[in-house]
């Protein structure tokens, strides 16, 4: 694409929103501010209702924000309709339009732009090659299965090379298995023409494995902006720990310091784990175990007792207790591997440099 | 918190966008000017004497016996209207959605249905008349009795019951099929009979249903001034007698209060149907059922329902069939040999029947594209945008529905006769033939709306938002988006359009000019003074062109309707 790469920049957005029960004002958006790098692959990553279609409309320009102001490039957008927008999304349910052909919807953005005919013929060629559609250019859209109308979708938001590739959910209405092939072609494709794209989902894994930046969103506000690795693993909350990937979370008082280490009293038992700035002395801390960082052994680590043990195929799935404080483990590859039974006692260790202290 | 950047921007958008702007403009203009001025004129002049605010109108009509036994007669007409129409048309719909029954049955119910919507307002008086009145087929001939009177409050109540019954029977079959067979099979299980059932699970979940139907039925048959015109004999309704008071009287004050008192009626009833009745009915009756039902095949109980309703559906036929076969005998109530075309002659060559058909025709027809096309462009609007003076838009056009036809005729009266605001402004409007067309408009808008609204329901908003964001304006989604997805209700409003225009009569007996010639009008003429098979021939082939028109219109949406090619595949 010969275009200049833009960004999106949000500054100090708010949404306020009529409950229709109550009748009352609220935020659906609240004073966020982002901005997304040009070429990027960004996700807007939350619960329901924690804002981020919200978000994503307003760069469409479907809502105007209530407070602040939307940049494209360097220039504000907010007064801007859609259709003067450099922006083009893919919705969750295709929105294609169904009384027109496979063709002839891609190149509806191009018609409008009053393309010369023969050139609107070899883009929409070059785009249906890009997303696998080639030969399907004749069929009406009902005729084609979900993901060839994703793919449709997606070529008719490229086609018009657009700065900003917005998607709403575009794979929620896929099977399991065509979601994952699906994430992957998104990501080839984007990668492909270097476009900037922000994507919204609430499906955790599908923003792990498209994203160079995850946005985690909740009740309006950015709850964690970074790529999926530092989410993961240096999550700055109990709710971003618990909504990407899953967590256990062991409560427990410092006791001391060692060198680089903190000593935890978790259940009563002393624990070693990373030290962080400003801790003191007797105050609580809580630390993200996931759940595939720990392994149970005879002895050696925190006591507990096993209250659940399942063969999953790939992993043993265990729970187990620690005085009152349940956490769920993972252990892959459970072949000839001593297994724990429900009831036994044993012991949880892991590695500090693998937990996280919040 | 304040939303007003919010709400800046979205004007600002708006703004950008010159079309749709104009658009609402227009609109705004003429929903203002031609459904709420002239009720509000009739407001003002009905209220303000020559100085200031007085109820001398009202003290004076409301002192008139007439008056009041007209408002007395008009209830009662609608209450016991309303009431047979929701029994037999409950009838007609249980016996449709639950009953087993044969397909000929299944025809006859259809053509139950339809003769209705095709037919002008009053072909059921003049045949009510031709079959049971003192020179009646079956009255006299059949019967030998000779001073049969089906003037007056029967008369009117079993012909309107027959017009409006059809309407309950839709509105209630779509309802009950709403209902989910599950609900009663679990009622059946437990051990309830069949009447148990009905009265104790169907009956309830139905009941606001029923108030709906009732109410829609009573504000049309308050509103009805074709029939009780015909057949009303010396028993006048609250229509006829404010067109007495214009045509007879010359007193054009008084009917004013009178059409005010009018609207109030059907208004209120209106309100409440709409706003808390419809709100209900949707309330208990949700989604769509699971699954098929089961029909009712015991033939104890199909065998008298089916019987009933045949009996009661083949009764409507012969009263319609009446009406061309009353257009072929040499002399009503005297001579029924041999079948002749005479009458069928004389409407082209001594009454004017080319020009009334022609003019019926004409203005019909540069009417309902007019109404199809505002009425699809203001349920785009309703339904798809948001702009300020959106409710202003979707409630005035609904508003419309309420409206007598009489009272808009006096509306438009005294609201355009002497111009906008008695100023001379407009003036020329009226008495032209622009004024029919616009009161055709009106007349036909909230029908065309609300079909337009339920069909642009059903398509997915971001289908447009698609558009929009690859960067059509509005114009073009509506044109390249909108219009093509609604094509089918687009076409259907455009004839439904012109059948209403062209049967309509209420409102435009009162301003058409001696210079025009409407069937309608015409058909009401000759039957007013007895000339029944003369209106016969008119009402014939007025049934044919509607008829007629129909067929055609459900051809193209079979060949080339939208839904066809996107439901393929």
């Amino acid at each position: 694409m010969s275009k200049v790469k833009k960004g999106v920049r949000l500054d100090h957005i708010s949404k306020i929103y009529q409950d229709p029960k109550t009748g009352k004002d609220f935020y659906a958006v609240k004073d966020t501010s982002l901005t997304i790098e040009p070429g990027s692959f960004v996700t807007l990553l939350g619960p329901s209702g924690c804002g981020k279609t919200t978000t994503l409309r307003m760069i469409a320009g479907f809502e105007s924000p209530d407070e602040g102001e939307i940049y494209l490039g360097d220039e504000a957008i907010n007064a801007l309709t859609p259709n003067k927008r450099d922006t083009a999304m893919v919705f969750q349910s295709y929105a294609l339009l169904p009384h027109y052909n496979v063709f002839d919807n891609v190149a509806y953005g191009l018609k409008l732009r009053k393309v010369p005919k023969d050139e609107i013929q070899r883009r929409v060629m070059k785009i249906l090659d890009l997303v696998e559609l080639n030969g399907m250019e004749g069929r009406m859209t009902n005729q084609l299965s979900g993901g060839q109308q994703q793919r449709v979708a997606l070529a008719r938001a490229l086609v018009i090379e657009p700065s900003v590739l917005l998607f709403d959910e575009p794979l929620s209405n896929l099977d399991a298995k065509l979601r994952v092939s699906m994430r992957t072609e998104i990501r080839r494709i984007q990668q492909e023409v270097g476009i900037t794209a922000i994507y919204v989902t609430h499906d955790q894994s599908e923003a792990m494995a498209l994203s160079d930046n995850i946005i985690i969103m909740n009740k309006g506000v950015v709850a964690q902006m970074g790529s999926p690795q530092d989410i993961y693993y240096h999550p700055n909350s109990e709710f971003v720990a618990d909504f990407i990937g899953e967590a256990n979370f062991l409560k427990g008082t410092l006791d001391g310091m060692d060198g680089n280490h903190a000593i935890l009293k978790v259940e009563g038992s002393p624990t070693r784990v990373p030290a962080k700035e400003g801790m003191s002395v007797g105050r609580e801390y809580t630390v993200v175990l996931r759940p595939e960082s720990a392994v149970l052994r005879d002895e050696g680590g925190l006591p507990c007792e096993v209250a659940l043990s399942c063969f999953m195929g790939s992993y043993q799935n265990y729970h187990v207790k620690i005085g009152n404080t349940l956490v769920k483990l993972t252990d892959y590859n459970p072949k000839n591997k001593r297994i724990y039974r429900v009831g036994e006692r044993c012991t949880l260790v892991f590695d500090p440099e693998s937990v996280h202290i919040l | 918190m304040a939303r007003s950047q919010s709400a800046a921007l979205d004007r600002k958008k708006l703004m950008a966008d010159p079309i749709m702007v104009g658009t609402i403009v227009v609109l705004i203009t003429f929903l203002t000017l031609f459904i709420l001025y002239p009720l509000a004129i009739l407001l003002v002049d009905s209220f303000y004497g020559g100085n200031g605010f007085t109820l001398a109108t009202f003290q004076k009509v409301m002192a008139m016996p007439t008056f009041r036994t007209a408002i007395g007669n008009t209830l009662k007409v609608g209450f016991l209207v309303g009431i047979l129409s929701t029994v037999v048309g409950l009838l007609f719909a249980y016996v449709e959605v639950y009953v087993k029954m044969g397909r000929a049955v299944g025809g006859l119910f259809k053509v139950v249905s339809m003769l209705p919507v095709v037919s002008p307002p009053f072909v059921l008086s003049l045949s009510m008349i031709m079959l049971f009145g003192k020179a009646g087929i079956i009255t006299r001939f059949l019967l030998g009795i000779y001073d049969n009177s089906v003037y007056g409050f029967w008369g009117i109540v079993i012909v309107q019951t027959l017009t409006f019954f059809p309407v309950c029977y839709m509105m209630l079959k779509g309802l009950l099929k709403n209902i989910d067979p599950s609900l009663e099979e679990a009622a059946r299980d437990m051990g309830a009979s069949r009447w148990t059932v009905f009265a104790t699970v169907t009956f309830p979940l139905l009941l606001p249903g029923l108030g709906n139907a009732f109410l829609v039925t009573f504000i049309e048959s308050i509103a009805d001034f074709a029939n009780p015109m015909i057949i009303g004999g010396s028993y006048d309704t609250l229509a006829t007698t404010i067109y007495l008071q214009i045509t007879g009287a010359y007193d054009k004050e008084g009917a004013a209060a009178m059409a005010v008192v009018l609207l109030c009626i059907t208004l209120g009833m209106f309100i409440v149907q709409k706003y808390y009745l419809e709100a209900k009915t949707a309330a208990t009756l949700t989604g769509k059922a699971s699954r098929g039902r089961m029909l009712i095949e015991d033939r104890s109980v199909t065998v008298p329902l089916t019987i009933l309703c045949s009996l009661a559906a083949a009764f409507v036929i012969l009263m319609y069939a009446c009406v061309p076969i009353g257009a072929l005998f040499p002399t009503w109530g005297y001579k029924f040999t041999p079948l002749t075309f005479k009458w069928f002659g004389q409407v082209f060559s001594r009454y004017h029947g080319l020009q009334a058909f022609r003019d019926s025709f004409v203005l019909s027809l540069i009417a309902s594209p007019i109404t199809a096309l505002l009425s699809m462009i203001i349920s785009y609007l309703v339904v798809k945008r948001k702009f300020k003076s959106k409710g202003f838009i979707e409630a005035v056009s609904m508003l419309a529905m309420a409206v007598p036809g009489t009272v808009l005729g006096v509306g438009y009266i005294r609201g355009f006769s002497g111009g906008v605001f008695h100023t001379g402004f407009l003036q020329g409007l009226y008495g032209s033939a622009a004024i029919l067309i616009i009161v055709f408009v009106v007349r036909s808008l909230p029908t065309g709306t609300r079909s337009g609204i339920s069909a642009l329901r059903q398509i997915d908003k971001s289908i447009e938002e698609s558009a929009y964001d690859m960067g059509a304006d509005s114009f073009k989604v509506f044109m390249t988006v909108t219009l093509p997805l609604i094509k089918d209700s687009f076409l259907s409003g455009l004839v439904t359009a012109f059948v209403r225009s062209i049967t309509a009569i209420s409102a435009i007996i009162l301003l058409v000019t001696p210079s025009v010639y409407l069937i309608t009008v015409q058909i009401n003429e000759f039957a007013e003074k007895g000339a029944y098979s003369i209106a016969c021939a008119f009402a014939t082939i007025l049934i044919l062109i509607t008829y007629g028109s129909v067929l055609l219109m459900n051809l193209f949406i079979k060949y080339f309707g939208t839904s066809k090619k996107i439901k393929e595949g």
